[in-house]
């Protein structure tokens, strides 16, 4: 039993980062049916600004609280004029193209940023500073720390204030309007370029969150550790219902969930046949399950394909 | 309108393509022509390709393998070669396989094709073992510094050579190793890599041939950055140890991951996980486990402390894991060009075979197989953020082995 609450609290901890990541993909494909390919990649620059920020105001003596909130305020920063900057050059002039030339040019901008912080940061792997002391708590004999549970509880905060955003704001209003149909909301005076806009800035500050986040947890970073994340946070967004605020957030968790349940007892279930590295299959076979019931995903509506 | 721009696109490319070309090989048709006087000799230019990762999660392993090249072919040419009667410049081809096996096989062939006299690398056996295929059909010869799967020269290759001891006498000495440590259960986990697997399997042999029973079996991936999921279902068997086939970037988050969870057990590993990248990337969390590491420790040997000396000044970063290994392989490859008293792959070929050569990290001879001669291991321990030699086992040069804790050589 405390190890199915281990592996609970591992995949919990695991889903809350892929949920605040799948938040991004969810916001942009929302409003403009574009998936983000380089989300991922902000993600990465997020967690890289915040080491060599909070690391070097470390170095010249700033106490270790104050030096990581100058990180994450330095990393949300950059990350908000990346995405608005992402937006600009690689994504405006190409509204009115085909859906698939914006989508090679995420990709494109995916490799871009990937080779440009390996050219600033190096190939080698980079230690992420101490910002929170290591606090440990055990419950019915599972572990978890208290990064763990900062991690659970602002991902959940983060949301339920994006909701509120999104939902009780004038400016949410205007992504849910240009969300349904962005020339009737342009005629009815919402300026679309700077409702999208809004929306990539609103889903990098998420991102860095999610790189500073993912940063104290495992204190390590990488050029291409946003790769793999991204892959995984779009998949969240995928199972949840991509578009949908609720189902990125559902879709993360449970994903997360599934993959630390998945590697915990495929083995035991298929008798040593499939090892644990078959947990991102679990996850997969998951997904399909989910889709060839529920095709637009656990909490996508129906809708028509976009004019 | 637009073909005409196209054309112009092309010529310009074209007209800087040549004048990158005519840059890189200025010294070449320069020395042959221009120089009219005392040495008529020509210049021979010898291509040796070199291949590693140099991106992803093992780039800065790759660095550290083409700065080992780089050292060894600018001391070369310092040298000033002289085979088959002219004077021979080394240049090196330096290739990125993403440690990816399809890639491995793609920037060989690339190789191939430029017509190189030798190959060193790969770094890793996954893209080794492939690659190793076209080299031998070309007739290339290719020295590996760092490919330790058994398999890379067990395929009847006559081209494949490696300067290292392979996974077979490692994973036995770390199986011995960890008996004679007192450990009665073991987790493994690989990370599915010829490499990761073929040390995790000779591992697993040597165990339980000790008496060590295997309480787990399990997996991950070479990019995966979180463990908690395995190392919860390692937890409940209670291992007295947790061995890990695998590399630095997944062992050192591994190795705190496992402190997190509250895993008791010790971490061993092998040559992967034998860097200063695990240390940092482990954290306190490393300090105390073991690793091993192919070969005797710098310190050690006779060349040892000038080869790190010399690295560290010219690149001004500390020696990762196989540097040396490399810059050994090549210089083997050039020391059996000159006994051949030729560059060309097909006759200088039986002269590596033949090789005894006093290198940085062994003296270096193959055996049949193009494997090592008496290739010997090293246990080390993690200890305060530095490795520390314990005890070199196997191989020729084999010293009576020290007591675990032992004599305190900073590695």
């Amino acid at each position: 039993m405390d190890i199915f609450l281990q592996q609970i609290i591992n995949g919990l901890v695991q889903g809350s980062i892929y949920a605040l990541v799948a938040l991004g993909y969810t916001m942009v494909y929302g409003i403009m049916g574009l998936i983000n390919f380089a989300h991922g990649e902000v993600v990465m620059i997020g967690t890289l600004v915040t080491i060599t920020v909070a690391g070097s105001l470390i170095k010249v003596g700033m106490p270790v609280a104050l030096a990581g909130l100058a990180g994450l305020t330095a990393s949300v920063l950059v990350c908000m004029a990346l995405g608005w900057g992402l937006e600009r050059i690689a994504y405006r002039p190409l509204r009115n193209a085909p859906r698939l030339t914006p989508l090679i040019t995420a990709i494109g901008m995916s490799i871009i940023l990937q080779n440009v912080a390996m050219i600033v940061w190096g190939r080698n792997y980079l230690t992420f500073p101490h910002l929170l002391p290591k606090i440990d708590f055990e419950i019915a004999g599972a572990n978890f720390t208290a990064i763990q549970l900062l991690i659970v509880l602002v991902s959940g905060m983060t949301m339920a204030g994006l909701a509120f955003l999104v939902y009780r704001t004038k400016l949410g209003m205007a992504m849910r309007a240009t969300a349904q149909n962005p020339q009737v909301a342009g005629l009815m005076g919402v300026n679309s370029n700077r409702v999208i806009s809004a929306a990539f800035v609103i889903g990098s500050a998420l991102a860095a969150l999610a790189g500073v986040m993912v940063g104290t947890y495992y204190e390590i970073a990488h050029y291409q550790m946003g790769f793999m994340l991204g892959l995984k946070a779009f998949t969240a967004a995928v199972l949840g219902g991509i578009g949908n605020l609720a189902g990125a957030m559902a879709g993360g968790i449970l994903l997360g969930i599934i993959e630390a349940l998945g590697a915990g007892y495929i083995g035991d279930l298929t008798g040593g046949f499939l090892g644990s590295h078959y947990q991102d299959i679990f996850a997969f076979v998951v997904l399909i399950v989910v889709l060839m019931f529920r095709p637009s995903g656990l909490f996508g509506e129906k809708t028509g394909d976009r004019a | 309108m637009q073909a005409k721009l196209s054309v112009v696109a092309l010529s310009v490319a074209a007209a800087l393509a040549m004048a990158g070309c005519g840059q890189k090989e200025e010294p070449k048709p320069a020395a042959a022509p221009a120089a009219p006087a005392p040495v008529a000799k020509p210049e021979v230019v010898v291509k040796l390709g070199h291949v590693a990762p140099m991106t992803g999660p093992q780039a800065h392993l790759g660095k550290d393998n083409e700065n080992g090249a780089v050292l060894a072919i600018e001391e070369l040419n310092a040298k000033g070669l002289e085979i088959g009667g002219a004077k021979v410049k080394f240049e090196l081809l330096a290739e990125d396989d993403q440690a990816d096996p399809k890639q491995g096989a793609i920037v060989a062939q690339k190789l191939v094709d430029a017509k190189v006299n030798g190959v060193i690398g790969h770094l890793n056996s996954g893209t080794t073992i492939p690659a190793s295929k076209l080299y031998f059909d070309a007739g290339i010869p290719q020295i590996s510094g760092s490919a330790t799967n058994p398999k890379y020269t067990q395929q009847g290759f006559k081209t494949a050579f490696r300067v290292m001891a392979n996974d077979v006498q490692q994973g036995q000495i770390l199986g011995e190793f960890a008996a004679k440590q007192g450990v009665k259960t073991v987790a493994i986990v690989d990370d599915r890599t010829a490499y990761g697997q073929g040390l995790a399997d000779e591992f697993r042999k040597a165990a339980e041939a000790a008496g060590i029973k295997v309480v787990a079996n399990e997996y991950t991936t070479d990019k995966a950055t979180d463990f908690k999921a395995i190392l919860t279902k390692i937890k409940s068997t209670k291992p007295d140890l947790v061995f890990f086939g695998g590399m630095d970037a997944q062992g050192g988050p591994m190795a705190k991951q496992m402190k997190e969870l509250g895993v008791k057990a010790k971490f061993l590993g092998g040559d992967g996980v034998c860097t200063p990248e695990f240390m940092k990337l482990g954290g306190p969390a490393a300090d105390g486990n073991f690793c091993s590491l192919p070969g005797q420790p710098l310190e050690k040997l006779a060349k040892g402390p000038e080869f790190r000396d010399k690295f560290t000044k010219k690149f001004g970063a500390e020696i990762q894991l196989y540097a040396p290994y490399v810059y050994d392989a090549v210089m083997v490859m050039a020391d059996s060009m000159k006994r051949a008293n030729s560059v060309d792959p097909t006759v200088y070929l039986a002269e590596v075979g033949k090789t005894n050569y006093d290198g940085v990290t062994a003296t270096i001879a193959f055996d049949e197989f193009g494997d090592l001669k008496g290739g010997a291991i090293s246990i080390y321990q993690f200890k305060e953020g530095k490795l520390e030699f314990v005890e070199t086992l196997g191989g020729a040069a084999a010293e009576p082995a020290a007591a675990p804790v032992a004599p305190a050589e900073k590695k």
